[in-house]
């Protein structure tokens, strides 16, 4: 991964000096003449063309904005109703992430999804514990969870 | 076209400013209407971040088109506060759910406190092995 982004910048370097011209644009320019090298060899590299993580990684943040918005539609609707009609509660809930920067990137994702507050990471790192503000819809959560968010974390990080 | 631009970017600011305002008002609603403190920090984090961050946007927009001032500081402050401001809810809730505060009494569901009372879970363990 980052090996292929050190071999990209040579490259762009290397392309600069061949038109000696020293500019950003002659970066540029060798930058993507590079990125066309290194999808075109893709087969020598062990890890997976990297650009496409770097996509992956974009996907992720626009579903973190997403959910942000969603999320605090979601608790205005419940704040401005006259009477409050939630159930509160705290359900775990089994993950299979399981180095640090991948649960702390799902603990951020987690708080800023509708309803759910992460409260306490289980000392093995295999459950969390997770406030949701209304829990009658919980295997809605669970699946939203699992399903969206720990898979466009682990295309990041794997 | 200029003047469109200039016009949209107008609109777009003032919406902004407005939404971003009226989600901190609703989120501090949120704090003194909710009955615990779980559930006032689903409102203090989610509402308030996304109030500020339209906030420092639109500031952004504002000196990018009026003053023709690209801000990386707004930027990194939008950025700060996104990453922030979640991490800061979860121990204030951690903290206040080991403290013992109770939570709300129509709550319906509390499975940490049956993996503690199974002793499954230990605060203790996290304390670094010396």
């Amino acid at each position: 991964m980052a090996f292929q982004f050190v071999l990209n910048l040579i490259i762009a370097f290397v392309w600069m000096f061949l038109s000696s011209e020293w500019t950003f644009l002659q970066f540029l320019v060798g930058f993507i003449i590079g990125m066309l090298f290194i999808y075109a060899l893709r087969r020598f590299f062990n890890e997976r063309f990297y650009m496409r993580r770097v996509g992956a990684f974009i996907y992720l943040l626009l579903l973190f904005l997403k959910e942000l918005v969603h999320s605090s539609f979601v608790v205005i609707r419940e704040i401005l109703r006259p009477e409050l009609n939630i159930h509160p509660g705290i359900f775990s809930l089994e993950t299979d992430l399981r180095t640090d920067g991948e649960i702390t990137a799902l603990a951020l994702l987690i708080t800023l999804t509708p309803g759910t507050l992460l409260l306490e990471v289980s000392p093995d790192k295999r459950t969390l514990y997770i406030h949701a503000m209304d829990i009658t819809d919980k295997n809605l959560l669970v699946q939203q969870i699992k399903g969206s968010f720990e898979k466009a974390i682990m295309e990041v990080m794997r | 076209m200029g003047q469109i631009l200039i016009t949209i970017g107008e609109w777009s600011i003032a919406f902004l400013v407005l939404f971003g305002a009226v989600l901190s008002v609703l989120s501090t609603f949120g704090l003194i209407r909710l009955p615990d403190v779980y559930l006032r920090s689903h409102a203090a984090t989610k509402t308030a971040t996304l109030g500020i961050l339209c906030v420092l946007f639109a500031a952004f927009l504002y000196f990018i088109l009026y003053e023709g001032h690209v801000s990386a500081k707004l930027l990194l402050g939008i950025v700060f506060v996104f990453i922030t401001a979640p991490v800061a809810s979860h121990l204030i809730d951690r903290s206040a759910y080991f403290s013992g505060v109770p939570m709300w009494e129509k709550s319906v569901q509390d499975d940490l406190k049956i993996a503690m009372n199974q002793g499954k879970h230990h605060e203790e363990l996290h304390e670094p092995a010396e």
